[in-house]
């Protein structure tokens, strides 16, 4: 039995407000727009400004226990810096990070996948081949070697995400594509005339969308959590912009001496985002995958 | 009180979906004596099938059994708790489904999987349960039975695979066996010779059999009675020979004359005029008067019940058509 | 069979050999490490003289000639650092790496398949969706945090566990393992849990997810109505089935676990190559991070090949071809 686009959209509204983890995922990304948002007007403190700290306010504990400080509700750092006004300019950065890239490496991935999909031959064989090779290789040592042989710099890690992230895109696209072309309105289209990229861009791509578009979501958790792990390991972000991940990094050098929430909460907060991201992603997968129903 | 094998009254099956409920089988009646086999035509959608699977109490959600009977030798199933339902699949009542390729797991051998029926209900030992099955290989016809025994599905032809379900559903002598397009998925030439070896086989071990079939051509060489679906209800049940010959039922009619003759000369295929409707929508009154060259006012209006045109031979039709 | 070997020792090769192009290439980049080979107070004619002995003069291919010459003999050079043979320091700490990824691995398929067949058998029950719930966390856990964050509550707050090495090992088939003495053990409980996380959470998924599909197929259906039990229809049916599924993403979720393995190890200060590496990055120690990736490559490959391998004796109808 066929759905008509209202019963799927009302079906999808539905589904949406009765499953709870889409819900909370939603609740979750949500709170951390607002986080990027709103953020540095409404924390007192900009943790770049050297001026603004007080060294005499080093590594205060959160106010909850004894010296604590209500100026600092999560504590500070080894400089004074206030841990939550740190982790909302740190978010950011990692978010900046995570959606540029995601971005990126779709456009890119999309683009070879729709070539190799449609033009086939030589270009998909070549195109195909270095995807299966690398996809082979964890993500996470490629990005690490990459960034050690570029530097650190958040546009070295856009480009190194980008070579990590593509392969995923060029093979769904590539998948889909292959499916479409052979359906009677791209024969339609050919024998109408239509030049191949107008074929391409206007009747192929609509309908690879929906694995994209779940694909896409899951992978700015996974750059999330891959640049957080590069930052840490000190071959990601400069000093100068630190992202939640490099906040982690300066707390642990620290943990042992029991300051622990330099780190437990920058981390957590990571936690939280991609969380929250693959909550919505999964959601988005079980809805939009034909398979299931 | 006949005792008659399995008989069914008044079954309700609907399905609670997001979009409606679909009464996929409203009100149904009909009993299967023993080693009698009984046909249930109809298109696709029409119910049959769901209630086969309903008989072996194997409805899925959202699916459910509304009301009804399901009595087999006095049992009512659906009262029964899946463990005691466990003990009547696979032992009394047996299946076999309509496509031979995904019945079959495809990594453990056909030994495997034909051993596993007896290990479920029986206690044989390795060695009988080995020589059952060649003894089972060779009654469906298949040749070299030792060495196929440790042959994996795919090893397999289709028609191969459908002999090899089949001897599966009669290896514990079932009382009856339920198949659900046993052919529909086999070349033509197959599948003749699949019916054969099915009615063959019933025949010789008194089971009963329920054939679940769209195909009219199939039914009218294989049964004993007919019973036609459309739309969740039974429109006509009878004897074979009533069916073939005397049947009443505009849908009936359509669904016979559907059926190409290639021995005599014919203008063009007959095709019962208009579509099936939509099930979660179905018109009041007669589900086929839509389509129905001879409805009247009162056909649109109330739905018509099964009554006895001669003994025997029951149609929902107010007016059915004169022979 | 024969001709299937010969073509998969000739694509890994193949595969290899492209591998070392980009790292020789991209550790090109990485700036002349003459300047770490001369004291500091060298002058201008010393390097230049250095820079010719360790053959940096010459154009890349050439270069890349020499390199390769050597690392089929298996020469990797010295390290910069510890000016021993790159090699033989790799070779020394990869023990301790395939003890480490072998727990991991172990754990996370001994929770992983029980917990996923569950929930995939039976998706609409509240511990499932509990258990999916937590292996989303899981994912979504960042590796570092986590040891992190073990360290602390076990071995700080508590002190239960070491925070960081390796516990003693004894000498066993040519090669020292820890895992067996008590000692140990302790030292690996928190790098193998943190390292499994991640792997338990995916694994668990794909199992569940395999499980939904296989659930539906007909042959399930089947199966039941020969009367067979639920458990039987699961573990018997299904479950091998699920398997093949199962074992590509394990194989790829290897990688990652190595690849993992570099934090985990420098969070825990695990004497094994991954901690090796990071330090190499940090102190441009170029032959040793050579050597690390040609041989995570050359491991790869061999992985693909027994995954692949490994295929068949589940499946029937794959053959090696």
């Amino acid at each position: 039995m066929k759905k008509t686009g209202a019963i799927w959209a009302s079906e999808f509204v539905h589904n949406f407000r009765g499953n709870i983890s889409a819900m909370i995922g939603s609740v979750i990304i949500l709170f951390f727009i607002f986080i990027v948002a709103f953020g540095p007007s409404l924390v007192r403190q900009n943790p770049y400004d050297i001026a603004s700290l007080q060294l005499i306010d080093a590594y205060k504990p959160p106010v909850w226990l004894p010296d604590g400080d209500p100026n600092y509700i999560l504590g500070t750092d080894g400089q004074g810096r206030d841990v939550l006004a740190s982790i909302v300019y740190g978010t950011r950065i990692s978010l900046f990070i995570g959606l540029t890239a995601m971005i990126c490496s779709s456009l890119i991935g999309s683009a070879l996948g729709l070539i190799a999909g449609y033009y086939g031959g030589r270009l998909d064989g070549v195109i195909m081949r270095i995807a299966d090779v690398q996809l082979s290789f964890p993500s996470i040592l490629i990005a690490l070697f990459l960034m050690s042989a570029f530097g650190k710099g958040i546009d070295n890690i856009l480009i190194s995400l980008t070579c990590v992230g593509w392969v995923i895109y060029a093979r769904t696209v590539r998948g889909s594509t292959l499916s479409e072309k052979q359906k009677e309105y791209v024969q339609a289209a050919k024998a109408a005339g239509l030049p191949n990229r107008l074929i391409i861009v206007r009747h192929i791509l609509p309908n690879v969308l929906t694995p994209l578009i779940v694909v896409g979501t899951i992978q700015i958790g996974t750059f999330i959590l891959i640049e957080a792990s590069l930052s840490f390991l000190g071959v990601g972000v400069p000093i100068t912009k630190p992202s939640l991940g490099l906040l982690v990094k300066n707390g642990f050098d620290v943990l042992l001496s029991g300051l622990w929430w330099t780190s437990v909460f920058p981390g957590a907060f990571i936690m939280l985002l991609v969380f929250g991201i693959n909550l919505l992603g999964d959601f988005l997968r079980d809805e939009l995958n034909p398979r299931l129903k | 009180m006949t005792d008659k094998l399995l008989s069914i009254r008044g079954l309700k099956i609907y399905f609670h979906t997001f979009a409606g409920v679909i009464k996929a089988v409203d009100g149904v009646d009909f009993s299967v004596d023993e080693g009698e086999i009984l046909g249930v035509v109809g298109e696709s959608g029409c119910g049959k099938s769901v209630v086969g699977f309903s008989i072996m109490g194997l409805t899925e959600p959202p699916g459910r059994i509304e009301t009804g009977e399901i009595r087999f030798n006095g049992v009512n199933l659906p009262d029964l708790d899946e463990r005691r339902m466990r003990k009547i699949r696979g032992k009394e009542i047996a299946m076999v489904f309509q496509d031979p390729m995904t019945s079959l797991n495809p990594l453990y051998t056909i030994q495997d999987q034909m051993e596993e029926v007896m290990k479920l209900h029986g206690d044989m030992t390795a060695e009988q349960r080995k020589n059952r099955c060649i003894e089972l290989l060779t009654e469906v016809g298949i040749s070299q039975p030792q060495t196929r025994l440790k042959n994996y599905p795919h090893q397999f032809s289709g028609g191969m695979r459908q002999r090899v379900i089949v001897a599966i559903a009669l290896a514990s002598n079932p009382k009856l066996v339920i198949a659900d397009e046993p052919t529909t998925a086999l070349d033509v030439t197959i599948q003749s010779q699949i019916l054969k070896l099915m009615k063959r086989l019933v025949k010789e071990h008194r089971t009963a059999m329920i054939l679940i079939t769209h195909d009219l051509a199939v039914v009218s060489e294989m049964t004993d009675k007919i019973m036609v679906m459309y739309c969740g209800r039974i429109v006509e049940k009878g004897t074979r020979d009533d069916i073939i010959n005397r049947c009443r039922h505009p849908y009936t009619i359509g669904l016979l004359g559907s059926i190409p003759k290639l021995a005599s000369r014919q203008n063009r295929l007959f095709q019962i005029p208009g579509m099936v409707p939509n099930i979660m929508n179905l018109p009041p009154g007669c589900s086929f008067a839509p389509r129905c060259d001879y409805a009247k006012d009162r056909c649109r209006t109330v739905h018509p019940e099964l009554a006895d045109i001669e003994p025997g031979h029951e149609t929902a039709c107010y007016y059915p058509v004169e022979r | 069979m024969i001709s299937y070997l010969v073509k998969r020792v000739f694509q890994m090769v193949v595969v290899l050999w492209v591998v070392s192009i980009i790292v020789f290439t991209m550790m090109s980049f990485t700036g002349d490490p003459t300047y770490m080979m001369v004291p500091l107070d060298a002058t201008e004619d010393e390097i230049a003289n250095a820079r010719m002995l360790l053959g940096l003069d010459k154009p890349y291919i050439v270069q890349y000639g020499i390199f390769l010459k050597n690392i089929i003999r298996g020469d990797f050079g010295r390290s910069f650092v510890f000016r021993q043979p790159a090699l033989g320091l790799i070779m020394e700490r990869m023990p301790a790496t395939v003890e480490m990824v072998l727990a991991a691995m172990t754990l996370s398929l001994l929770l992983a398949i029980p917990l996923g067949v569950f929930a995939g058998a039976y998706p609409q029950k509240k511990t499932s969706r509990g258990i999916m719930a937590g292996s989303l966390l899981g994912i979504s856990l960042p590796n570092f945090w986590v040891g992190m964050m073990l360290i602390f509550v076990l071995a700080v707050r508590f002190n239960i566990l070491p925070s960081s090495g390796r516990g003693d090992t004894v000498r066993m088939m040519g090669v020292n393992l820890s895992i067996i003495t008590a000692d140990g053990f302790q030292h690996i409980i928190l790098p193998a849990v943190t390292l499994c996380f991640a792997t338990l959470a995916m694994l668990l998924r794909i199992t569940r997810a395999g499980m939904m599909e296989v659930m539906k197929q007909d042959f399930i259906k089947f199966a039941r109505a020969k009367g067979a039990t639920f458990r039987s229809v699961l573990f018997k049916h299904a479950l091998k089935n699920v398997l093949i599924p199962v074992v590509t993403i394990f194989g790829l979720q290897l990688g990652d676990l190595i690849g993992f393995a570099t934090i985990t190890e420098y969070i825990f200060a695990w004497p094994g190559m991954g901690k090796l590496l990071i330090d190499s990055i940090y102190m441009g120690d170029r032959p040793v991070i050579v050597v690390y990736l040609m041989f995570v490559a050359f491991l790869f490959v061999i992985i693909n090949f027994a995954v692949d391998v490994i295929y068949t004796l589940i499946d029937p109808r794959i053959k090696l071809r």
